[in-house]
């Protein structure tokens, strides 16, 4: 089992969790969302500002487990300064790997320091964890749109 | 394996009452099972009497006229005399059985919710406006979220007893929360976080004074202490007591509620349906007698009896032996987890003052990751808020982890814990 543990804890998401990119709220933005783990009880404010269809910053207060926090700090890295529709790809490429199971290859070139989630795919109970920020992301940035219209 | 006073003194043929013990993981880990508080492992005993139910009684009750029907229905009511007997209740038809304990509670709330003035010379039941309910900060959701629908439907004002540094009540405004407004008094007498017990007597006697009613949430308590409702002093009695069988090495879906028979008479029906009534006409019904007026429904038959057979085997071992063995093992975990560098004890630190449920906190790591890490060597804790938020949010931490033992507890079984949290440490690199 602890070759398991390792799957799940990759040296990646471990150095997420100890230097978390883009963490903190900061004041520009369209829209903000607290989402929460009810289960667990994992919590994480967000915001989105989005400029001329680009994702111009993402910025988050969280708490919660390694996992969760790991995930936010890889979210930022990946969505921060890209097109709006493109990185909604990276979501929904990001959500399919965690709903995986287990099956689904990641493509390092689309989800980057995001493949190291793979291992977390085969633990049901942390699948969750790792999906908090990026439902609070979508869910944040489909309200900045909205507001932007 | 350590010697300590207190242990049960047949503790290994104990064990091999519960088949589960006997699990390991990847071939030859042995499981470790520290979550008895979230819920208790069963004895084979227990396995069998459900199973002897189902294969050779199994019948609806108190409706059917036949051979089986009239053997379900005894073991049906015998599960009713044991869990009686169990808690000393003055009277068994005051045993009621719910689904868990959390719809035991949410049977009082709702029907004092629905209960009308009295006209009479009995308790005045109803709830209005400025009417007050009162719970504590540690309890469990299940004991606040009724009350605060309740409380809410009625207009009347939840207020609460706030807790100590050292996780217990603080009991200095008592005379100011419980006063002439206060209808209810609702609170856990073992705390299922941080393993608090409760002076139920105390603020019983307090409630009484006023007229209020007292409901214990024994969900944490009945699995470790002895109780004796029938001794207890009246003004120091609660009104009512609910636990949940999974917790008393019973089956799921069944609960407890006990009850005043005065009080279970003059509030009105929960739910309604078969079983509860007298008689029923298109425009009217009338109610049948407790504990049937609450009980609507095909009742947790097959439970009842597994039940029965828990209650059965918890009182031959003797709660004063089990509550002693627990003692003893909290006080061995208390000791060893202080040991643990960075690790944080939330709640009383002696064992004479608490239940066997100890949260902690691991500075460095999220209580979710020690909880996956002890998993890995086949320790099974709770991580997360455990159904408590508001008390943690007293102790200023979002989630804890929680090592429950019970009966079937060794200390061998704290020393893999203490060893798979110092290994916790070391990988997630903290010195």
């Amino acid at each position: 089992m602890s070759q398991d543990l390792d799957a799940l804890y990759q040296e990646i998401i471990l150095d997420h969790y100890k230097n978390p990119h883009g963490k903190g709220l900061r004041d520009a933005f369209e829209a903000e969302v607290h989402h929460v783990n009810p289960t667990c009880g994992d919590e994480i404010t967000l915001r989105v500002h989005v400029d001329g269809g680009t994702v111009a910053d993402v910025s988050y207060d969280a708490l919660g487990c390694s996992i969760s926090q790991a995930s936010a700090s890889v979210l930022y890295d990946l969505v921060v300064g890209k097109p709006v529709d493109e990185a909604m790809v990276i979501q929904e490429e990001f959500l399919q790997l965690m709903q995986g199971k287990g099956t689904v290859e990641p493509d390092e070139e689309v989800l980057e320091d995001g493949i190291a989630f793979a291992g977390v795919a085969k633990f049901p109970a942390r699948v969750k964890c790792a999906l908090l920020s990026w439902m609070a992301w979508k869910d944040a940035t489909a309200r900045a749109l909205k507001e932007e219209d | 394996m350590t010697q300590l006073t207190g242990l049960l003194p047949e503790l290994e043929i104990v064990r091999k009452d519960f088949p589960i013990l006997e699990r390991t993981f990847d071939g030859d880990l042995p499981l470790v099972y520290l979550d008895s508080a979230n819920t208790s492992q069963k004895p084979q005993i227990v396995i069998d009497a459900m199973v002897d139910h189902l294969e050779r009684h199994n019948a609806n009750i108190a409706r059917a006229m036949h051979h089986l029907g009239a053997e379900a229905t005894e073991a049906f009511e015998n599960g009713r005399d044991t869990t009686a007997r169990f808690i000393g209740a003055p009277d068994r038809d005051e045993v009621i059985f719910t689904k868990n304990a959390s719809e035991a509670l949410n049977l009082v709330a709702n029907t004092l919710a629905w209960a009308r003035p009295s006209t009479g010379s009995g308790t005045d039941l109803s709830i209005g406006e400025g009417d007050e309910v009162v719970i504590t900060e540690l309890e469990h959701h299940s004991n606040i979220v009724p009350w605060q629908l309740l409380t809410e439907r009625k207009g009347a004002k939840l207020r609460w007893f706030g807790l100590t540094d050292d996780g217990q009540l603080d009991l200095s405004n008592i005379d100011e929360l419980i006063n002439e407004r206060t209808k209810v008094v609702s609170l856990a007498w073992v705390s299922n976080m941080l393993g608090t017990i409760l002076p139920i007597a105390a603020i019983a006697r307090r409630a009484h004074q006023v007229g209020a009613v007292v409901v214990v949430d024994a969900s944490q308590a009945a699995p470790q202490l002895p109780i004796d409702l029938a001794a207890m002093p009246v003004e120091e009695r609660p009104d009512f007591l609910a636990f949940t069988g999974h917790k008393t090495v019973g089956p799921t879906g069944i609960g407890v509620l006990w009850g005043r028979r005065e009080l279970l008479e003059q509030l009105p029906p929960f739910l309604g349906g078969g079983e509860m009534i007298a008689t029923v006409r298109m425009e009217a019904s009338t109610y049948a007698g407790i504990p049937h007026k609450f009980e609507a429904g095909t009742p947790p038959i097959a439970e009842a009896v597994g039940l029965g057979a828990a209650l059965e085997y918890l009182a031959h071992i003797g709660l004063d032996a089990i509550h002693a063995h627990e003692q003893a093992i909290t006080g061995y975990a208390l000791r060893g987890l202080q040991t643990v560098k960075g690790l944080k004890v939330l709640g009383p630190l002696d064992p004479a003052l608490r239940g066997g449920a100890i949260s902690f906190e691991l500075d460095g790591v999220h209580p979710h990751d020690v909880a996956q890490v002890l998993d890995s060597r086949g320790i099974a804790v709770r991580a997360g808020h455990h159904c408590a938020k508001p008390a943690h949010a007293r102790f200023g931490v979002q989630a804890s982890t929680r090592m429950s033992s019970y009966l079937y507890t060794t200390p061998g079984e704290i020393d893999a814990l203490i060893e798979g949290l110092e290994y916790t440490r070391s990988y997630f690199k903290l010195d």
